[in-house]
């Protein structure tokens, strides 16, 4: 292993995150910390994630994107965030693509995503 | 002024901080760096350090250079240079310095040989803008244009920026933020991009444009002297405060 990702790996293991088993299509909801003056709070985000960029790495990110008062709104969360509270699956879909961009220009019932009833965990030995 | 340091560049990477910020930086890594000779006054005229860092293979030291490094009784080295000091910031022959040479969120200066970018048009080693897509232009989209007037000057002006070779220069990057030092493994982490490709050599200096914080070093933070200097070097810190 080159020192980088030596690097890489340690601060993944310091960050001590938990970050579930997720790809393109299934809906997620984020909790984001906001600093309000001096005060802390979570924000949750949910929507649907359209892409996963950059794997599993230190530099791994998502998309989420949902509609929020008519209007359409993304955001990108770095995986390893430190802002980033907790992420929780709320559903599985079933989806053809890595990257759901096609979403952008759908509205309503064509922008839906058929849930993935045959979600089977990965097995904790592959995972690690 | 004190010594600089000579390191290698590993890579970039991310931090992420406690407070949510992410902080790209660059790894450069210390490599077996030990000061090779001393340059003073009475002898040289001026003074400074030669520090060696890195080790090569025996075969790829020449002769002459295999008799400097006998000579001061140190390991020969991949890549030597010279930093200029005061002359109480002279090091020993030998000594190691170590990665907390500098202290987290100093200010440093980095040298490097940029990346070579080969002969390069204008667009690209100059920021031109280029000739129009359409309106009559032809296989010159990317071209400079206009070098200068008509018959009279009836030249072109020396040092007018033109096409020609790109990169491969020693480059200075100024004011670069430390983020992390990790001695046991020698690894210095800075704030940004720093001038070259991975594997190649750069020299860190403190920032000419900034005052040195407080607590820096001096001479050097030396690898040997530290194990022994752990507790000692507590001991004057609290008779300064008192």
């Amino acid at each position: 292993m080159d020192l980088i990702a030596q690097l890489e790996a340690e601060q993944i293991a310091s960050l001590g995150k938990n970050i579930p088993d997720f790809k393109a299509g299934d809906t997620v909801r984020v909790g984001y910390k906001v600093t309000e003056g001096s005060r802390t709070r979570v924000q949750n985000y949910e929507g649907v994630c359209i892409s996963r960029r950059n794997g599993e790495g230190i530099a791994g990110s998502f998309t989420v994107r949902k509609i929020s008062f008519g209007e359409g709104v993304e955001r990108v969360f770095p995986l390893y965030s430190t802002n980033i509270e907790s992420i929780k699956v709320v559903r599985r879909g079933r989806v053809r693509r890595a990257k759901l961009y096609y979403l952008r220009s759908r509205r309503g019932k064509s922008a839906r995503i058929a849930e993935d009833t045959t979600y089977k965990p990965k097995s904790a030995g592959a995972k690690a | 002024m004190r010594s600089g340091v000579i390191a290698k560049k590993v890579g970039m990477t991310r931090l992420f901080m406690d407070d949510g910020r992410q902080v790209p930086v660059t790894v450069l890594q210390l490599d077996n760096l030990q000061v090779v000779a001393q340059r003073t006054s009475d002898k040289d005229g001026y003074t400074a350090v030669q520090l060696g860092a890195g080790s090569p293979k025996a075969k790829r030291v020449s002769k002459a250079m295999r008799g400097h490094f006998a000579a001061q009784k140190v390991e020969p080295k991949r890549k030597l240079a010279e930093f200029r000091v005061t002359e109480d910031n002279l090091i020993d022959v030998g000594a190691e310095i170590s990665a907390e040479h500098f202290l987290e969120g100093q200010k440093v200066d980095v040298s490097g040989t940029s990346i070579g970018k080969g002969f390069a048009g204008a667009m690209k080693r100059h920021n031109f803008g280029g000739l129009r897509a359409s309106h009559g232009v032809s296989i010159s989209h990317r071209s400079h244009g206009s070098t200068g007037q008509c018959q009279d000057p009836g030249r072109v002006f020396k040092g007018k920026k033109m096409a020609g070779h790109m990169g491969s220069v020693r480059v200075t990057t100024q004011n670069l933020e430390v983020v992390k030092t990790d001695a046991g493994r020698g690894l210095i982490m800075i704030k940004g991009a720093v001038p070259g490709s991975k594997g190649g050599w750069v020299t860190i200096k403190d920032a000419v444009k900034k005052k040195a914080p407080e607590g820096l070093p001096l001479p050097a933070a030396l690898k040997a002297a530290e194990a022994a200097a752990a507790p000692a070097e507590e001991a004057p810190a609290e008779g300064g405060e008192a």
